[in-house]
């Protein structure tokens, strides 16, 4: 059977062209060691297969035979229903099976059956004919079941055919074979805690500090500045935890029985106790630091720690971007006293040893 | 909370220790004729170097060390702010307090450091070759030191006719003036670094605490760690006798735990003589390694008790039975010091900055080996010749009837030792009767109750108003005491969430139970697996540092013994937590954070 699947950790260059950018992006992330949630990118091969052996050319042809551009109920009818012939047709060989076994190992290393996934198209290249049109490719959120999952891609699949682009090649001369789309997988992530964090202390621009913020739940609280959350310090050499701050944390956003988020009270010793284990910490200081080498500059980093995946396998990034405030500042030398001489700088020390002293 | 600790004057003789003042050099009393000046100062207990009650004589090292500090500070070096320590012994115990530098003078000081110490710097190891030669030099004069009964009659050759002009009476009271002098010069050249080398250390951690506000302390600390020190060699000795002994087949040997048993064995075969001949080749001079401070002369000195050499041997020839590897992972150590030393470089602002950094690092590094090596000189090695010396002396006192024991020497002050030396000296040269065999034993035993009540105080670890905050760079560094400490023992031990607080000396958190230790005689209590809570630790405790699995102390700061022995062996350490073995018992599980500096009683 032909596999048609990459997870995103056998990721590399090569494979660009096959999964598209969104899915290469987490594969680059996932291979230096960022560990984002985990997935799999179901590659152009599938499409094409599919749309071979569904002989989807013979559909567009007899359906897009004299389009007029301009009449819009025109667009909107013929397009609509190549969309939903594609939603409809049949998968090509081995499609459906590599969908559903790889589906079934994305449940079995999340320990859960049906594990909530989100289904988003990845467009093949920047300079692809439809590369502008990206943002209107369909991403469907808390899919559950292989059946489901496969209903989801062909209507990623189809989106390839909205109504601007569909026009836009018609109007350009632009093959519609020449449009082709990979489709990211991915697990939905269902955290115990999430927050951000710096790569720098926030309050006094120390670079060798990781400052986190946290909270129970999905990270909406600690973003919006809903909930207090738990603050950390830790050291960016050796992974010490040099301050923690449990604040009271009145309300969660978790999820509602079903797919849905919402805000709920905390009540008792959940409200008060730290939403972060000391390993979990570390773990955080580590990709916030590994994001900052790998971006180059200082970041501020949105995080969760998932319910569904096993112990030092459960904190995913969510989101790196580079830190704004400290950066742009020049930082403080710490040889304005007594410079380079050693002696002055040795006479400084004893005069006023406050720096000296434990904090 | 307290804002002051109890006034020295306040404070009562134990029951059954009155008049143990007279134990004690006038001057080290707290007295009504300096009461204004005592009461305006802050007095800590140096548990670090003196937890236990001092005998008579024992105060002459304290009195010694403290005043050679002193004198380096104010008359040598003149370090800008920082006057001498004064010191006072009260019901026993070791008081010190900081003396700040008259604020005028700061100004003409700094010149001359910058003049005297720098030059110390410049010149650091060459000084340091120097001070290695005069320190061996002292330690082979000490062995001169002889105290043999006063013949019947004198030599004939050897003194009458040589012309010398004096006789053994006057050499037996020489030689005890030499051992004095001796033990003062000791003294002096232990100060001659020693605060040198501390003060480059503190400029490399201000550096750092400028540079990275929320760096742990330990972080520095193992930036500067990773070099061979002496300090480490008698541990290391007992590793190598236990390899040898597994390697040549005497392991066994070591399975009665009693020395007699084992060197019977060894003495059986080749090899076991060899091993033999291998430890007392060790023994000089790695085994003058005292089981406490080296300040007591009742601490346990290896070389006179090997059964506690042959204990650790033992422990570790089971050990390597078991396959571990006792090699101190230097190569790892190294690596990890490099690589901590490259990040932090690495997140410095300029170029400027790293060649700072550097030159600072660099510095630290070459004084470290004296901050490290000094203590086996001089508390160990030199200490422990002292001692013996002494002992020799008291044993000599014991054949001509003034007491009856050799370390009954020790309940006399030092200028009571040189009245019954010319007691005897008195008694023999007549002849008539001397005083002491009916003046001192009934005054020893006086003492031994006056002191055996003093060692039952539990000492308050401060006296007085303590400053709003905690600046002399000293007291900082080699004593612990910071304005948090001092805070804490304000509160008086273990907060209402039962957590005590001290230096986070060395990272990790671990959950255990606790072993409360009081003294070097019960390191062998000490179960695989427990938590080592003591007032200090010393550097013959090494051995069990492979036992346990993190230590907490009630004094001590970042660069105490327990806080670079764990960052060593890499298990977690609270120090200076000023009440744990007062508040917690053998047996307690408690959790300690050494990354945080905080113990939870569970």
């Amino acid at each position: 059977m032909t596999s048609h699947i990459m997870w995103f950790e056998g990721y590399w260059d090569g494979l660009k062209l096959e999964v598209g950018g969104k899915a290469a992006s987490l594969g680059e992330m996932t291979g230096a060691g960022l560990p984002v949630p985990p997935g799999y990118a179901l590659t152009t091969s599938a499409y094409r297969v599919s749309r071979d052996a569904a002989d989807l050319d013979a559909t567009l042809a007899r359906l897009l035979h004299g389009l007029d551009t301009r009449d819009t109920d025109m667009v909107t009818d013929r397009c609509g229903r190549i969309r939903t012939h594609i939603a409809e047709m049949p998968m090509g060989p081995d499609v459906e099976e590599s969908l559903r076994q790889a589906y079934d190992e994305l449940c079995r290393r999340s320990s859960t059956n049906d594990v909530p996934v989100a289904v988003r198209s990845s467009a093949t290249s920047e300079d692809s004919p439809d590369a502008s049109f990206a943002g209107e490719h369909d991403t469907y959120l808390w899919v559950r079941g292989a059946d489901a999952v496969i209903d989801a891609v062909r209507r990623c699949w189809a989106s390839l055919f909205t109504d601007r682009a569909t026009c836009y090649r018609v109007e350009m001369g632009y093959e519609h074979r020449s449009v082709e789309m990979s489709v990211v997988v991915q697990k939905m992530v269902r955290p115990i805690s999430a927050g951000v964090a710096f790569t720098l202390n926030p309050s006094d621009g120390d670079r060798s500090t990781i400052a986190i913020d946290a909270a129970w739940g999905f990270g909406e609280g600690v973003v919006s500045g809903e909930v207090t959350p738990d603050n950390f310090l830790v050291d960016k050499v050796l992974y010490e935890i040099s301050r923690r701050k449990v604040a009271k944390k009145e309300v969660e956003f978790t999820l509602d029985g079903g797919d849905h988020v919402v805000k709920k009270p905390l009540e008792g010793s959940r409200a008060t106790d730290a939403c972060l284990t000391d390993a979990q910490i570390k773990a955080i200081a580590r990709l916030a630091r590994t994001a900052e080498r790998h971006y180059g500059c200082p970041q501020d980093i949105e995080w969760a720690v998932d319910a569904d995946l096993p112990d030092g396998e459960n904190v995913v990034l969510l989101q790196s971007r580079p830190e704004t405030v400290w950066s742009k500042k020049v930082a403080d030398s710490p040889t304005t006293t007594g410079g380079a001489d050693m002696m002055a700088s040795i006479v400084s020390t004893l005069m006023n040893p406050l720096n000296s002293r434990k904090s | 909370m307290a804002d002051r600790f109890p006034s020295p004057f306040e404070i009562p003789a134990p029951a059954g220790a009155e008049g143990w003042q007279q134990l004690y050099t006038y001057s080290s009393l707290f007295s009504e004729g300096r009461r204004d000046y005592e009461d305006s100062m802050f007095w800590f207990q140096d548990g670090v170097h003196w937890p236990n009650a001092l005998r008579p004589w024992d105060a002459t090292l304290y009195e010694y060390a403290i005043t050679s500090l002193s004198q380096y500070n104010t008359r040598h070096l003149q370090v800008p702010p920082a006057n001498g320590i004064d010191f006072r012994i009260l019901n026993g115990y070791a008081y010190l307090t900081p003396v700040p530098a008259p604020e005028a003078d700061i100004e003409a000081r700094v010149a001359n450091f910058m003049d005297r110490a720098g030059f110390y710097f410049m010149n650091w190891n060459d000084l340091y070759d120097k001070w290695m030669i005069k320190i061996r030099d002292l330690v082979k004069e000490l062995e001169t030191i002889d105290f043999d009964p006063l013949p019947e009659i004198e030599d004939a050759d050897g003194v009458v006719k040589s012309g010398a002009g004096v006789g053994s009476g006057w050499k037996i009271q020489a030689d005890y003036h030499k051992l004095l002098d001796l033990a003062l010069k000791l003294w002096q050249f232990h100060f001659e670094f020693l605060n040198l080398g501390y003060a480059a250390y503190l400029d490399f951690f201000g550096f750092c605490k400028a540079a990275w506000p929320n760096i742990p302390d330990l972080a520095i600390a193992k930036m500067v760690a990773g070099v061979e020190v002496d300090l480490f060699r008698p541990d290391e000795e007992l590793k190598r006798l236990a390899r040898m002994a597994v390697d040549s087949g005497v392991g066994e040997a070591f399975a009665t735990g009693d020395v007699e048993a084992t060197c019977q064995v060894l003495k059986g075969s080749d090899a076991g003589n060899a091993w033999i001949a291998s430890f007392q080749e060790s023994a000089e001079p790695w085994f003058n390694f005292s089981t406490g401070s080296g300040f007591y002369h009742s601490d346990k000195i290896w070389i006179e008790n090997v059964e506690i050499p042959f204990e650790f041997i033992a422990n570790y020839i089971e050990m390597l039975k078991k396959g571990e590897d006792l090699a101190r992972p230097m190569d790892a150590i190294r690596a990890e010091r490099d690589r901590i030393v490259a990040e932090y470089a690495e997140l410095l602002p300029s170029d400027a900055d790293r060649e700072a950094f550097q030159g600072k690092l660099g510095l630290a590094r070459v004084v470290f080996p004296y901050v490290e090596n000094h203590n086996f000189y001089v508390e160990h090695w030199s200490h422990s010749v002292i001692w013996r010396k002494m002992r020799q002396l008291g044993e000599l006192c014991v054949k001509e009837g003034f007491w009856s024991e050799a370390t009954d020497i020790f309940f006399l002050k030092r200028t009571e030792v040189e009245d019954a030396l010319f007691d005897y000296f008195h008694s023999w040269a007549t002849p008539a009767p001397a005083a002491g065999p009916t003046y001192w034993p009934a005054e020893i035993e006086r003492r031994r109750g006056i002191h055996a009540a003093l060692s039952s105080w539990k000492p308050t670890p401060a006296m007085g108003v303590p400053p709003e905050v905690i600046t002399e760079p000293f007291t900082v560094m080699l004593w612990g005491i910071t304005t948090e400490s001092v805070g804490a023992w304000l509160g008086g031990g273990a907060g209402e969430d039962g957590q005590l607080r001290g230096m986070s000396a060395s990272p990790g958190v671990v959950e255990g139970p606790a072993r409360v230790i009081f003294s070097p005689d019960q390191i062998s209590e000490v179960q695989e697996g427990e938590i080592l809570v003591a007032p200090l630790t010393a550097p013959s405790w090494a051995p069990i540092f492979g036992k346990i699995q993190a230590t907490v102390t009630d004094t001590g700061g970042m660069m105490s013994h327990a806080a670079i022995v764990c960052r060593e062996y890499g298990l977690p350490a609270v120090t200076g937590t000023g009440f744990a073995t007062s508040t917690i018992k053998t047996g307690d599980r408690i959790r300690v954070d050494g990354s945080n500096g905080v113990v939870t009683l569970l």
